[in-house]
């Protein structure tokens, strides 16, 4: 009987119509389950990550996606995951905005304290638009996490910056 | 804005019938996909449905409101109860509505709703914040046209989503406005 495991696939490169509905049909084909995908346009490259599951092994599938890699624009990668299991958390979600004009350093000096209260990003997006870079992080901070303070030290880390920081708790109404 | 009186007034005690606490569905459940057909607001399914809705909807956690498509019933009846909510403005207490239509909608806010038809996801979904709403009360049959805001606002819209065969995640603002729950109830 065959083993059912778990992929991770990365699918980099050159943006063009069709690049999903040949992935997916290539992973439909060897019966895999798309269990999570994520895709974006970075700087206009084609970024896609996405986890499926199923009983084809790390070498199958790459055989199947090799001919998005044919003509050198694309880069696909393939790696046996294993399943990871997302505890319930009563720790509190976040919002963590940035922006402002762009230098280097502005993610690493802004997530630094947020890493030094225990808080874990769980969702981040950063874009440069012109001269303005834009930051945007969703975080977990555990039980008791002093939000004050932390707020506190990003507020001080983005004035060295010279940019703007807002953290907010982001939740989620039940209706 | 001034509470509708007779929406205000409305109880499930004058319905004549005993609600009974029933099983919440949750999606991919068909039926939660399924639109109803109006409802005569005085038939006595209908009353016995109305206080159904407000006792399940009494006995859940943080609920505010509730669709007949969420117990499995394919009509346009739902329940609300926003008035212990912090983000509610103008409220009209516990009541039901059947056959509810939109009359007018303005100023979008985009907030996350969760559903407990969807328990482990939420979503970032753009609703009218001042909203007038045409309907029924179930029992007398008397028709209102109630005015809101705020909170209440978005329940009724995601109720009468409900009602027309809709999820919130039929109304998220993009592909990445999905999250998955972290906190349960």
């Amino acid at each position: 009987m065959s083993v059912v495991t778990l992929h991770a696939i990365t699918v980099l490169g050159h943006d063009r119509p069709g690049i999903i509905a040949e992935t997916t049909r290539a992973l439909a084909g060897l019966g895999l389950n798309l269990e999570d995908s994520t895709m974006t346009l970075l700087r206009g490259h084609f970024a896609m990550m996405l986890v499926c599951e199923g009983t084809a092994g790390d070498d199958e599938i790459s055989s199947a996606l090799a001919p998005l890699a044919e003509d050198g624009t694309l880069t696909v990668s393939v790696r046996e995951v294993p399943q990871e299991h997302t505890p319930d958390t009563d720790g509190t979600s976040w919002v963590l905005t940035v922006h402002g004009g762009d230098r280097p350093g502005i993610v690493s000096a802004a997530l630094a304290p947020v890493a030094a209260a225990g808080g874990n990003i769980t969702d981040l997006t950063t874009r440069l638009a012109g001269d303005l870079y834009l930051l945007v992080a969703e975080l977990d901070l555990p039980a008791g996490a002093d939000v004050d303070a932390l707020r506190a030290e990003v507020d001080h880390a983005a004035g060295e910056l010279g940019v703007g920081a807002t953290l907010r708790e982001a939740e989620a109404d039940d209706l | 804005m001034i509470p509708h009186p007779s929406v205000v007034a409305w109880s499930e005690v004058g319905l004549g019938a005993t609600g009974v606490v029933r099983r919440v569905l949750t999606a991919p459940d068909p039926a939660l996909a399924t639109p109803g057909e109006p409802v005569d607001p005085t038939a006595p399914d209908v009353r016995q449905l109305a206080a159904d809705l407000v006792a399940t909807m009494r006995v859940s956690p943080g609920c505010v409101g509730l669709a007949a498509q969420q117990v499995g019933i394919s009509a346009p009846v739902f329940s609300v109860d926003v008035s212990t909510h912090p983000k509610t403005r103008t409220h009209h207490g516990t009541f039901v509505l059947c056959n509810a239509e939109v009359v007018a909608a303005s100023r979008n806010e985009r907030a996350r709703e969760g559903c407990m038809s969807v328990p482990h996801l939420t979503g970032d979904v753009k609703r009218a914040t001042r909203l007038v709403v045409r309907g029924q009360l179930p029992g007398s049959g008397e028709e209102v046209e109630l005015e809101t805001d705020a909170f209440e606002a978005r329940a009724l819209q995601h109720e009468m989503d409900h009602c027309a065969g809709l999820l919130f995640l039929d109304r998220v603002a993009g592909a990445h406005a999905v999250h998955p729950r972290k906190t349960y109830l």
